[in-house]
Parts: C-alpha cells; sequence; structure tokens
C-alpha cells in the first residue's frame, strides 16, 4: 500500500473514532435542552442612522470598544472612521489598494488595519496630526480575509493562503503561522479570554488554535459550505458560525459538536457575517438576499428580520455594549438599528 | 519563526498534516451536550436582563433616538 493510501486508511479510522465519541455525547440537543425557556420576544429594530459615505461596496465594519467609534472599508479605496451618535465621518484613511476586505480596529482606539487583494495587512495611526502607516504586514501568499487586532503590538490575520498568522507589529515579523486550514481562511474571533481564537475556512471547517502555542485543538464539522463569518460565544464555550450553505451553526466547544443550526427552508441565500446580542441570546446574521435575520439562538427560531439594504448585507457589527447592530452592505450605506 | 509556503505542500504533506491533526483530536474529553446546553442556556438567562437588543431601550437613555426637532431657549 502507498503511503497516501496508508494516510487516508488512518485518517478514515480516526474520523470515525472521533464520530462515536461525539454520539456518545451527544444525549440532546440545544433546542431539546432549552424547551423549558420562554421564547425570546418578536424583535422590531429601527433604522436609527443611515451612514452614508462610501462611493462602492462596503465589504467590512468594526466597532471600536468605546462603543460610539467605528471604522468601515469599501472598494471605494477608502476606510471611514465614524461617529456613529452623531452620524459624522470624523476620518477618511485613503487606501493603497482599494480591493480592500476586511478592516479593524484596535482596542485602544490608536490603530486600524485594513488588508484584502494586495495580500497585506497595513495598520494605521489614527493619534498622530496626520494618520500615518505604521506598519504593511507582508507574507501571506493569499487575500487578506480578516484581521483583529490583541493590543496594540499584536494582531491576527486570515488569508486565502489557508493559513492565519499572529504577527508582532513592532517588528512587522511574524509570530505564528497556525496552518492546517486545506481551503481559504475567510474569518476569524478572538476568544473572551484572549487565549485561543476560532477561524472558518473554505474547506467548510472550522477550527480553535491555542496562541500561544500555535497548535490546532479541535475541528468542527458540519457545515457543508464555505464558512464566511465566526463569532466566539461572550461565554467562551462557544461558537457561532455562518456559511454559504444559508445556515448557521452553534458549535459547543466542550462537547465538540454542532448543537443547533438556524436555518429555514425559505432561505436559500448565503451567510456573509454575523454578530451576537450582549447576552448571546440573539444572532444577527447578515445574508446575501440584503436581508439580516435575528435569530433566537436557544431556540433555533428566527425572531425578526432587518431589512432596509439594496444589496447584499456583507458585514453585521454589535459593540461592546450591545446598545445597538450596525450592518453595512454593497449598496455602499451603514445602517445602525435599534 | 520560519516562512511556510503553502503552495509547496504536496497531497502526501497534507494528508500526514491531517493525520496528525486527528491524532490530537481523538484524544479530548468531550463533555455531554445536555451539559453543556443546560450552561449555555444559564448564562444567557442572566445576562438577557442586562441585553438591550432583547430587553428594548428606553427612548431617553438611547444615544442613537432620532436626532431632530427645534428646541426654542
Amino acid at each position: 500500500m502507498g503511503e497516501m493510501e496508508q494516510m487516508k486508511k488512518e485518517a478514515e479510522a480516526l474520523k470515525t473514532q472521533i464520530e462515536a465519541a461525539r454520539k456518545a455525547a451527544h444525549d440532546t440537543d440545544m433546542a431539546s435542552a432549552a424547551s423549558g425557556v420562554a421564547p425570546a420576544p418578536r424583535v422590531q429594530l429601527k433604522t436609527r442612522r443611515t451612514l452614508k459615505g462610501h462611493l462602492a461596496k462596503i465589504y467590512a465594519m468594526h466597532w471600536c470598544t468605546d462603543n460610539r467609534l467605528m471604522v468601515s472599508a469599501s472598494q471605494d479605496g477608502k476606510l471611514l472612521i465614524w461617529d456613529s451618535h452623531t452620524g459624522n465621518k470624523v476620518n477618511a484613511v485613503p487606501l493603497k489598494s482599494s480591493w480592500v476586505m476586511t478592516c479593524a480596529y484596535a482596542p485602544s482606539g490608536n490603530l486600524v488595519a485594513s488588508g484584502g487583494l494586495d495580500n497585506m495587512c497595513t495598520v494605521y495611526n489614527l493619534k498622530t496630526p496626520v494618520i500615518k502607516t505604521v506598519k504593511e504586514l507582508d507574507a501571506h501568499t493569499g487575500y487578506l480575509s480578516c484581521a483583529r487586532f490583541l493590543s496594540d503590538t499584536e494582531i491576527l490575520t486570515s488569508s486565502g493562503d489557508t493559513t492565519c498568522v499572529l504577527w508582532d507589529l513592532e517588528t512587522g515579523k511574524q509570530k505564528t503561522v497556525f496552518l492546517n486550514h486545506v481551503g481559504d481562511c475567510m474569518c476569524l474571533s478572538l476568544s473572551p479570554d484572549m487565549n485561543s481564537f476560532v477561524s472558518g475556512a473554505c474547506d467548510s471547517l472550522a477550527k480553535l488554535w491555542d496562541i500561544r502555542d500555535g497548535q490546532c485543538k479541535q475541528t468542527f464539522q458540519g457545515h457543508t459550505s464555505d464558512i464566511n463569518a465566526i463569532s466566539f460565544y461572550p461565554s467562551g464555550n462557544a461558537i457561532i458560525t455562518g456559511s454559504d450553505d444559508c445556515t448557521c451553526k452553534m458549535y459547543d466547544i466542550r462537547a465538540d459538536q454542532e448543537v443547533i443550526s438556524y436555518q429555514d427552508a425559505a432561505l436559500n441565500s448565503g451567510v456573509t457575517s454575523l454578530d451576537l446580542s450582549a447576552s448571546g441570546r440573539l444572532i444577527f446574521a447578515g445574508y446575501d438576499d440584503f436581508n439580516c435575520n435575528i435569530w433566537d439562538s436557544l431556540k433555533g427560531e428566527k425572531v425578526g428580520v432587518l431589512s432596509g439594504h439594496d444589496n447584499r448585507v456583507s458585514c453585521t457589527g454589535v459593540p461592546g455594549d450591545g446598545m445597538c447592530v450596525c450592518t453595512g452592505s454593497w449598496d455602499s450605506f451603514l445602517k445602525i438599528w435599534n | 519563526m520560519p516562512v511556510i509556503n503553502v503552495e509547496d505542500l504536496t497531497d502526501l504533506d497534507k494528508a500526514k498534516m491531517e493525520v496528525t491533526q486527528l491524532k490530537i483530536e481523538v484524544k479530548l474529553e468531550r463533555a455531554k451536550v445536555s451539559k453543556c446546553c443546560e450552561e449555555i442556556s444559564e448564562y444567557i438567562q442572566s445576562g438577557a436582563d442586562e441585553d438591550p437588543l432583547v430587553k428594548g431601550i428606553p427612548e431617553e437613555k438611547n444615544p442613537f433616538k432620532e436626532k431632530g426637532g427645534c428646541v426654542i431657549c
């Protein structure tokens, strides 16, 4: 038997063992376990702000930790920093490459980052008299799909080259390369304690990683297409994913498996983005069909919808205090709802 | 940390990587789903009262309430 054949056989045997172990732990699912919980009230949110200023499709947005400022990225070649309370633009950062796919705000509020088809993550200082590029992180061999700051000195990126990377912002060099996915990495989410993160990829898998030792700890199966969106649950014990297979799923980390799927026969558009309300009760998921659907995370039922965009909802974000939800769209607008 | 060139990985390299990973994952201790779901459910319910988007936000406390209207001082 050739080495390849042998590897395949070994992999199949291990997968069978893992499935059996998961099945043994699967004594119920979330909807059944939560059957005694009162359903979440129907959620009717109003558009409170429509932020106009981008001239092309918006691909990403991220809230600042002050719960007021936010950064958005558009293929018009700009990052815009908005004051969400007034609706005013506070800053505009012109990008070298207009093919941007992600943006991020550092927890300190001092830095923002962007990246996309240029395969680079560029970091900007917002606090210098004139906004300056402080680093161009250049080592990925595929597009930059997502970036998240751990601090002003470390940033995590995910890439179409199938890896995620932890960078040192002082040296501009890679600290750790996270390699295990076999498809483009599309999204990542940091755990609340910042010791781990999860990534979602076009291999339809989500993976949990230890940030410090670089190891993949767990792999979550179930989706049948690209995972475009991922978020840690506020408790740190579960993750929510959104996929081109039109479903969102919750995976429990300690049970190492899917515990509920959020889907509807009438929904046949892919999920582009998602975020959670402050307690985790509500999931806000953006879809290709121009809507953002609101799911009761415990019951698996749709409890509301945010309609108002004239094109795909590409990004969704709830600020740290949970006071609203922001949606960004290919229609070039951002909307704030509560 | 050496730069890993992903494009240099052969199919055999990827297969070996998969087996190595599966050997790590097969050893995981898995908690019962019932216990995990109960904990998540409790976590959410204890936070639901403080969750603005679940509870609703009173108009006067809403930083995003519609602006507008004239005030004559």
